[in-house]
């Protein structure tokens, strides 16, 4: 097991070099750069650079390199001084600017996670016991509007709710006193008040899948053989449901439990801007519009690297869960 | 004495789309204290229903419409299980306690997730007030004592860890650990090999024996009956058609339905036959339940007006054995139970003819099929698992080879390898479709194309070996048309009505999907897509192990009536001994993944001289009471060994009780010991063989 999880972990170095180059390629693939933007901005403003000019800031920024030289020197001073280039935009150092927002994500999507697995499981469980009840019917109905409406159309029904009805200022996970306050407990508090918003808003969609992954996985083992012997046992049925089919149904959500939190990552962009919301999801969209090329390479990076944890992390969950893939994994094979 | 169950006019009833169907028709049995009663039947005949039922573990959909099973507890209480709620306390309490149950596969009926010890521990952690150390304690005792060898380390494997003859005893172990005074098993042996279930079956008996328990004892095999029961209750459509000691019941059948299977079995015991008697049809589904008695479209003896109109009554015709039949009770004289007319009468075997003198049709040449085993962290071969080790095989023209052997000893790899699904690792097999000389191993797959019509399989599961989307005409099409042979898609169709009247099918079929027909006709359809090119050689790998007796007896006939008319050659792989012996000229005896013994059938079966063939014959049960009472049955214990460890010197020395120390030093070589009859073993004189007529006076 410990073996397994060392191996995954050295392979996972190739792969984020691999992602690191993919990321930095697609960002410098669209024609032009951060400096023909400058340049566009300010013929705009009636303002004029000349190419001479122009030259000169490439050099600065180091943009007259070919984009290979540019990649190696931005990877080489990441790996030896933790340095991540410098956001064109923001004139600041990337790390100053997606920390902060990395963070943020991570809760949020953590947070959406957990939502989604105490609606989810339970309400799953039930609709495949009492399979075409009324419970069933409801459960399903809900969970289909739930993934049917569009996220952003459910964050601003519930900013308009929590505005008109709580009193709530609304946007933001923070309010306007605590945006740029240091960590305090009030501080969390009120994260606190403002995070279940995003954090409904970004599960629903999710729980409605994984509602109905559940309910398969379940009715497809709810007559399997071992469950008529757990019950000829003579156990009380809830201790037969949840030590048996309940567990073998977990297996295949598992193993999938990853792609719902790329979803999560990923999918938060528009309800984020919609939101206002401080995670990474608008400012990889602003530094994408503006070829703040190392900011964006910077976050596809580490977002896909949150990616890559899932992933570890619910293959590990699995080996835990499942004793026939542990040996898989104890005999070497992946 | 008060029987200990007493089942009386149980029925139960199945909801489903289209409404309410009859599961079990008001049946009435009973069963003796410290004895066994065997249920028998095909499938869909009510037999695990009626176990359930017992148990009150029916499935969500079925319920208990009226009767009662009366059980009398060790204190003398009498509990009716029929009442209450399936989930009520007082049932829970019995459930897995006083009456426990073990099924057909293990494997799934134990779950994976979970370590066998925990499983056990569980059932005793409800029922008594033991803590987990005393659990654990009477868990491994309970494992010793079904002969799990280091029971304390086997406590935490997962059943995948187990082989299937351990996972049956680990079940067992978990049946039998409240010490329950009803066990109910349900076809505990039928996914195990014979030698396996002899050993099984033993352990069964000696447990009940030494606890006094009963047995309630689910199988469709009556060689099981015969070795195991004490009474036998015959089921038929959810209805006791016959019930009565297993002496009475096997030796003086008298309902129609019990007659025939009974007829319909193979037999080893040297009078072969040409036939089998098959039960014409199949049985019914319980929506299509006639009016009156149930067994009416597959009976002989059938009389209109009456065995349509009125369901016969139970009726005794001994103080012991009864018979729902109209042949007996109130109206008898109105049904002459006349001898058989549709039946064959025993017309005796006759051997294919073959010329041996002619170069043969298929030739293995020192055949070998190794696979590497990968792992690491860059996938380098770090063993091999030699599935088939130097296979030399001969076979003729218009011949049919039986393959025998334990599951795993490669058998199915070798018809695979035959045919080109694996490629061999080393070694030759030729074919010879016409005069020339075709070498299969080294062709490409397109090369091999044209000769994919002259050899075709027959797999074992039918409903997996035809594809649910398509209709039976392209499923039959579907070979000739990437054939090269015919062309033009009238040809085609001509030829799959062919071949569709070959095996019995009506035009109107061919529109159809495989989903709406039963198992024995899906099998059918799989022997005319293998039929349709016109082959040469079919290779049947356990092609009727999955079908009920009767099913299975018409699928035979069939095979035999399809070879005659095109003189086809059949390899015939099968873990069934006794359909070997029906339908085989001559039997390989296959262990390791190499051929052990091969001779003509008659000599296999009676002059064996190999120890494994030996075993494997001792092994099997034929339908006779008592047969086994003086029990010279040879155990075999252990398991195959695995094909990526194979020991040094002959690999079934570790099981063989004739080996000295050559065997685990040399590995013996196949040579002929008198014509046609080839050996590997370096002791060719210990078997010693029940001369026939022996064999025979013991049959009766």
């Amino acid at each position: 097991m410990g073996m397994f999880v060392v191996k995954r972990v050295l392979l996972m170095i190739p792969t984020l070099l691999a992602i690191s180059l993919v990321a930095f390629l697609v960002i410098t693939l669209p024609p032009g750069d951060y400096i023909d933007r400058l340049v566009l901005e300010a013929s705009l403003d009636g303002d004029y650079i000349t190419a001479a000019e122009a030259e000169g800031l490439r050099k600065i920024y180091g943009l007259d390199k070919s984009v290979l030289a540019q990649y190696f020197d931005w990877v080489w001073k990441m790996v030896v001084h933790g340095d991540l280039g410098r956001s064109f935009s923001y004139e600041l150092p990337v790390e100053e600017l997606i920390w902060d927002r990395l963070g943020m994500t991570t809760l949020l999507s953590i947070c959406s996670m957990v939502f989604i697995w105490t609606v989810a499981i339970p309400v799953g469980i039930f609709s495949a016991v009492r399979k075409y009840s009324l419970g069933d019917y409801v459960a399903t109905f809900l969970g289909f509007i739930g993934l049917a409406v569009p996220n952003f159309l459910l964050a601003l029904v519930l900013m308009y709710v929590s505005f008109r009805y709580f009193g709530q200022n609304v946007g933001g996970l923070f309010s306007p006193d605590y945006v740029n306050a240091p960590w305090s407990f009030a501080r969390v508090g009120d994260l606190m008040a403002h995070i279940w918003i995003p954090m409904i808003v970004l599960g629903t969609a999710g729980t409605a899948s994984v509602i109905r992954t559940i309910r398969a996985n379940l009715l497809d083992e709810l007559h399997r053989p071992y469950v008529v012997t757990a019950r000829a046992k003579g156990m009380p049925e809830h201790w037969v449901l949840t030590k048996y089919p309940v567990r073998h149904a977990l297996n295949p959500f598992v193993s999938s439990l990853n792609e719902l939190f790329v979803q999560i990552v990923s999918g938060s962009t528009i309800v984020s801007i919609v939101l206002g919301l401080q995670t990474t999801g608008p400012l990889l969209f602003d530094a994408l519009r503006q070829e703040d090329m190392y900011l964006a390479a910077a976050l596809i990076m580490f977002l896909s690297f949150l990616t890559v944890i899932g992933t570890l992390f619910s293959d590990i969950l699995l080996a835990w869960l499942d004793p026939r893939i542990r040996r898989q994994f104890n005999n070497g094979g992946l | 004495m008060k029987p200990m169950i007493n089942v009386t006019d149980l029925s139960v009833s199945f909801s489903g789309d289209d409404g309410k169907v009859t599961a079990l028709d008001n049946i009435s049995f009973s069963i003796p204290e410290g004895k066994t009663v065997c249920l028998v039947g095909e499938s869909g005949c009510g037999k695990s229903v009626t176990a359930k039922a017992l148990l009150r573990i029916l499935d969500n959909h079925a319920a208990i419409e009226s009767g009662s099973i009366e059980y009398q507890r060790a204190s003398g209480d009498q509990l009716d299980l029929a009442q209450g709620p399936a989930k009520a306390k007082h049932i829970r309490a019995i459930q897995g306690n006083e009456i426990s149950m073990i099924y057909q596969e293990p494997m799934t009926s134990l779950s994976p997730l979970y370590t066998i010890g925990n499983q056990i521990v569980e059932v005793l952690r409800w029922h008594t007030n033991l803590s987990k150390e005393e659990a654990k304690f009477q868990a491994i005792e309970m494992l010793r004592l079904v002969g799990i060898p280091s029971a304390a380390d086997r406590f935490d494997s997962y059943t995948f860890e187990l082989s299937g003859g351990m996972r049956q005893r680990a079940m067992i172990a978990m049946a039998l650990i409240c010490n329950p005074r009803l066990l109910i098993a349900d076809e505990p042996t039928t996914a195990l090999d014979v030698t396996t279930q002899a050993i099984i079956l033993d352990l069964m008996r000696d447990l009940q024996k030494t606890r006094n328990m009963s047995m309630l004892f689910i199988t469709h095999d009556l060689g099981v009956v015969a070795d195991i029961a004490d009474e036998v209750v015959i089921m038929y459509l959810g209805n006791v058609v016959e019930q009565g000691p297993v002496e009475q019941i096997l030796t003086n059948p008298q309902h129609p339905y019990t007659k025939g299977l009974l007829a319909s079995l193979p037999h080893t015991d040297g009078k072969r036959r040409a036939r089998l008697n098959a039960i014409p049809g199949v049985v019914p589904s319980l929506q299509n339940r006639p009016k009156g008695c149930p067994f009416q479209e597959r009976c002989d003896h059938f009389v209109t007006g009456l065995c349509n109109e009125k369901l016969p009554e139970l009726t005794a015709i001994s103080g012991v054995q009864s018979v729902r039949c109209h042949g007996f009770g109130a109206q008898a004289e109105l049904v002459p139970l006349h001898a058989s007319t549709s039946q064959v009468d025993d017309c005796l075997h006759v051997p294919n003819p073959v010329d041996r003198t002619a170069a043969p049709i298929l030739e293995l040449q020192n055949v070998s099929k190794h696979f590497p085993i990968r792992s690491g962290f860059f996938n380098r071969q770090t063993g091999t698992v030699r599935s088939l080790n130097d296979v030399s095989l001969n076979i003729w023209r218009g011949e049919t080879l039986g393959l025998v052997g334990e599951s795993g000893c490669g058998k199915s790899t070798l018809g695979q390898t035959i045919i080109g699904l694996h490629k061999a690792t080393t070694g030759k097999v030729v074919f010879r479709p016409n005069e020339e000389d075709v070498e299969l191993t080294g062709k490409t797959d397109s090369q091999l194309r044209p000769y994919w019509a002259d050899i075709r399989m027959v797999f074992q599961d039918p409903n997996s070996s035809l594809n649910p989307r398509m209709a039976v005409y392209d499923i039959i099409a579907e070979v000739l048309r990437v054939g090269q042979e015919l062309k033009s898609s009238k040809d085609i169709e001509h030829r799959v009505l062919e071949v569709l009247d070959k095996i019995g099918f009506s035009k109107e079929f061919l529109k159809r999907y495989p989903h709406a027909f039963s198992g024995g006709q899906r099998q059918r359809i799989g022997i005319a897509r293998a039929l349709a090119p016109y082959p040469k050689v079919i290779i049947a790998d356990e092609a009727v192990s999955a079908l009920d007796v009767s099913v299975q007896a018409q699928i035979l006939n069939l095979l035999k009536d399809l070879q005659e008319e095109l003189n086809l050659t059949y390899l015939f792989i099968s873990h069934d001994l006794s359909v070997v012996a029906h339908i085989s000229d001559r039997v390989a005896v296959m262990y390791a993944g190499r051929i052990v013994e091969l001779a003509e059938t008659e000599t296999i079966f009676n002059a064996s001289r190999h120890p494994y063939t030996e075993a494997l014959m001792s092994a099997i049960l034929e339908p006779v009471p008592n047969a086994h009472a003086d029990d010279t049955r040879i155990r075999l214990e252990g398991n195959v060994p695995d094909p990526a460890n194979l020991p040094k010197g002959c690999p079934f020395a570790p099981r063989c009780r004739y080996a000295t120390s050559i065997c685990e030093s040399s590995d013996p070589s196949l040579g002929e010991i008198s014509t046609d009859h080839l050996l590997a073993c370096h002791h060719p004189d210990v078997v010693q063989n029940t001369p026939v007529d022996q064999l025979e006076a013991m049959a009766g």
